[in-house]
């Protein structure tokens, strides 16, 4: 007991130096391409872009009009006691745009595309590819992980705004009918909630998220070996993973925010 | 091919071992150029992983391989470039890239390697592709369209494609029909004797040893124990050597050859 708790302990210490190192090479390996752009793979990029971004919007635009829905109907019952209904328009602009546009969308890209790299990666690597690539004398790096994390990073802050624009309408429609503010009022009122930072903190975040995603469910597909037993095993712990990391992320951008004071 | 001293392959005091589990230890070996040296033992001795630690896809405890007279371990990123030109890997399943078609497997290292111009590759392409017996069809397809037998044939032409010195085959006849296996064996041979290519070959086919086979290693107890022709193998006192050799499929594919 004692035994496999120490155990448990060190693995997970090595998993995170690992990681650590494979940011390392991932960076290592995107500072490359800047150097001899040649060997970027722009089609794969674009693949990877409509596969993660153009894809994922009906799911991510559905998503957030919802959330919107129900942070306007919730802040409803709850402001009207205090007669302040149309503070509700402050409150969804703030929630959404701030924090949950970015991180639902967040959320929502490393289920459905932090899954299928490690599947993607995964897979290639059983099938010996990543090992026929080394003989060739292609870099796995350069062709499987960076188009993907310069995909996600391209298509994240573009997604993140669709959701907040969705999350802004989905308040706006619940106000106009819970609380009978008309769209022109709900504009008007947004336009004074808007302080120059709320749109941006949220849309800053994106690019890390990106980033956050695309190198742990790409780590997870390189370290599978063998049985497809350890592809799915890695492929869920590549979701729990990019998961909890972005959250934690997004607390420490928080607090950074805080920090600096927008 | 001028050789300076006519070693293809080069293993000296070889050491392996994963997770503190050793596989190969202290193993010797040498491979001249222009031979056909056939690799058995049995499952789990580590053929393939002495295939892959030649080819430098595994670590290595200890000990020093040289392939084409260059050391591995002192090669710099331009120079390992240049011996990746030189040498052709066949892994067991093919290892085809499974988002590109057959045609553009093969044009993969030939466009990594080359500054060829696009007609060129096309042609190189296509003549690699009849050259190990696939159908002109093939080349435009998938390799999940593809049988087990063709992707590896596939895989032997991406293999091929810069025309390699050396080719590593890991168990290029499994999973081919007899006749298919002969044709294969066929192609080594004519390639072998036409351009000298050294081939290193893992096999479980008697057939392809007695067939292609200039030198046979047996591999067991975790480094070579013997290498010799054949003939050699038969006079092998060594239980594991005799069996295989003397066995029912040994004496059917003896019987082949000598008929």
């Amino acid at each position: 007991m004692v035994a496999r708790c120490g155990k448990g302990v060190i693995d997970i210490g090595v998993e995170i130096l690992e990681s650590i190192a494979f940011l390392g090479l991932t960076t290592v390996s995107l500072t490359r391409v800047v150097a001899q752009p040649r060997q970027l793979r722009v089609p794969a990029i674009f693949y990877h872009m409509e596969q993660a971004g153009l894809n994922a919007i009906p799911i991510i635009a559905l998503i957030a009009f919802l959330i919107g829905l129900v942070i306007a109907y919730q802040g409803a019952i709850q402001l009207r006691q205090f007669g302040a209904e149309i503070f509700v328009v402050y409150m969804v602009a703030v929630s959404v745009l701030r924090e949950l546009g970015i991180l639902l969308t967040a959320i929502v890209v490393a289920g459905r595309s932090g899954s299928a790299f490690t599947a993607q990666i995964g897979a290639i690597k059983i099938n010996e590819e990543v090992d026929a690539m080394r003989t060739i004398g292609l870099d796995p790096m350069q062709v499987l992980v960076v188009p993907r994390v310069i995909a996600l990073m391209i298509v994240l802050p573009l997604l993140g705004f669709v959701a907040d624009v969705m999350g802004l309408i989905g308040g706006g429609v619940m106000s106009m009918i819970e609380l009978g503010i008309s769209p022109a009022q709900f504009i008007d009122r947004l336009g004074q909630s808007f302080a120059p930072w709320t749109l941006g903190t949220g849309l800053v975040k994106a690019p890390v998220f990106a980033a956050i995603i695309a190198t742990t469910s790409c780590y997870m597909g390189m370290k599978v070996t063998g049985s497809s037993e350890s592809l799915g095993k890695l492929t869920t712990r590549s979701v729990v993973h990019a998961i909890f990391a972005v959250i934690v992320a997004d607390a420490v951008f928080s607090i950074f925010f805080a920090y600096i004071g927008i | 091919m001028a050789t300076e001293d006519g070693s293809a392959i080069r293993a000296k005091n070889i050491t392996v071992a994963f997770d503190g589990v050793t596989v190969l230890e202290d193993l010797n070996l040498d491979v001249r150029r222009g031979e056909v040296v056939g690799f058995v033992g049995p499952s789990g001795a580590g053929k393939s992983v002495l295939l892959r630690t030649i080819v430098g896809l595994n670590k290595r405890q200890a000990g020093r391989v040289e392939v084409l007279d260059e050391d591995l371990d002192k090669l710099n990123h331009r120079s390992r470039r240049e011996l990746e030109r030189r040498w052709g890997v066949l892994f067991q399943s093919g290892a085809l890239f499974s988002s590109l078609t057959v045609a553009q497997n093969i044009e993969v290292p030939l466009l990594e390697h080359s500054k060829l111009p696009r007609d060129v590759v096309e042609e190189i392409c296509a003549l690699k592709i009849g050259l190990v017996g696939l159908p002109r069809e093939a080349a435009s397809k998938y390799p999940m369209e593809l049988s087990g037998g063709m992707r590896k044939r596939a895989g032997l032409a991406r293999a091929l494609a810069l025309d390699p010195e050396i080719l590593f085959l890991d168990e290029p006849t499994a999973g081919l029909d007899p006749i298919g296996a002969a044709a294969f064996d066929e192609l080594l041979r004519s390639l072998q004797r036409s351009l000298g290519i050294t081939v290193f070959m893992v096999t479980h086919d008697l057939d392809s040893l007695y067939a292609v086979c200039d030198r046979i290693a047996v591999l067991g107890d975790k480094h070579v124990i013997v290498t010799g022709t054949v003939e050699d193998m038969q006079k092998q006192a060594h239980p594991w050597i005799h069996d295989y050799f003397h066995g029912p499929r040994g004496r059917a594919a003896k019987g082949a050859e000598s008929a």
